[in-house]
């Protein structure tokens, strides 16, 4: 790849990123919790959709050989300690790092005061990895293992299962909303 | 500013200018998830970069040496790579398309938060901080973000990932309870 695409290219991957971001409204902090206060589904609606079209069509590159599968470590502990911190936070700042992000350049203050919240979290983080790898990243670790290969359903019938689940879900969220905004 | 924040507020709701499907939004990050996987192999992801980056920040805190000797930051140096370019193009086509649509102003305090907690500007800055602190250390404990590991990983159907999934939205429901519950 020459010198312009690996710069170009993934500043146009992020640029694209970003501006769907803001026009699925998950650059909005009342979106964002009022999804975890179950009064708005935008984010389940992008994140869902997402997983689906995303997975079916990596799922497709991989079989034929065009990409390869990039899962990251199943450190059991870790993984969950630091999923509950991230639930605490996401619902403390009003934003995950990414939407953050996009939130920061259409405006909103208190996003950038989280940022530099964010940076501090980092290097915190960076001073307790050696006590952290020691104690808690090798408590339960799996490895890079994928729920196909954990449970021994074929990719398929998890892609056709989340599909149904997330078309059925998605569903009954339409109707309850139509009918919130009809009463 | 406050004042002008507020007015800006009445007169549109932020959200109220967007309308684009939060399922097209939601199968245009699928498809960008393609374009990650088969031309870059270099799924989307936020945080990794971010801890790259941190290490800039840390220098003036935490002295030249200590970022150097960092065993965390000797495995994550700062590098130009293509996560931190994908970083830099987050704002960039956040902010176009909030010109675009008309949906870019300056929020101080957002509306939910100014329901449950006030208007207080100090108030809302330290929660940000706060919740940033939390929710980058619980990325980097747990190796990603709702990108890294939601997206990414849940359309890869990575264990780590939907274990990141099922906590994080856990733990956020019950502090989003907790946090807003009637006074």
């Amino acid at each position: 790849m020459t010198a312009m695409m690996t710069i170009l290219g993934p500043l146009v991957m992020g640029a694209a990123f970003g501006f769907l971001l803001q026009r699925g409204k998950v650059t909005s902090c009342n979106v964002i919790e009022n999804q975890f206060r179950l009064r708005d589904f935008t984010v389940l609606k992008v994140m869902g959709t997402a997983i689906v079209v995303g997975g079916i069509g990596v799922l497709l590159l991989v079989d034929t050989g065009n990409t390869k599968y990039y899962v990251k470590d199943a450190n059991m502990l870790a993984v969950a300690l630091g999923a509950a911190l991230f639930g605490v936070g996401m619902v403390v700042y009003g934003y995950c790092p990414g939407t953050a992000l996009g939130a920061i350049a259409t405006g909103s203050v208190h996003a950038l005061v989280g940022a530099l919240g964010m940076i501090a979290g980092a290097i915190l983080y960076a001073l307790s990895f050696d006590w952290l790898k020691a104690n808690v990243l090798n408590v339960g670790a799996l490895g890079k293992v994928r729920l196909p290969d954990v449970t021994g359903i074929p990719d398929v019938v998890w892609f056709a299962a989340l599909a149904v689940g997330a078309g059925l879900f998605f569903w009954w969220i339409e109707s309850t909303e139509a009918r919130q905004k009809k009463g | 500013m406050t004042t002008i924040t507020e007015s800006y507020v009445r007169e549109a709701p932020r959200t109220a200018r967007i309308d684009w499907s939060p399922y097209l939004v939601g199968a245009g990050i699928g498809l960008l998830s393609w374009v990650a996987f088969g031309v870059f192999g270099d799924p989307l992801g936020v945080t990794t970069a971010y801890s790259r980056i941190a290490s800039l920040f840390a220098v003036p805190v935490i002295g030249p040496e200590a970022v150097a000797q960092n065993s965390y930051w000797k495995s994550m140096p700062l590098k130009w790579d293509y996560g931190v370019w994908f970083l830099v193009g987050i704002p960039f086509g956040a902010f176009v398309s909030a010109v675009i649509s008309g949906t870019w102003r300056l929020e101080l305090v957002p509306d939910v938060w100014k329901e449950r907690f006030g208007p207080s500007v100090a108030k809302r800055f330290a929660a940000a901080f706060l919740g940033g602190i939390v929710i980058m250390y619980g990325a980097r404990l747990a190796g990603g973000c709702t990108s890294g590991h939601g997206i990414s990983g849940g359309l890869q159907l990575a264990l780590s990932s939907w274990l990141f999934l099922a906590v994080m939205f856990a733990t956020g429901l019950a502090v989003s309870a907790l946090m807003f519950r009637a006074r």
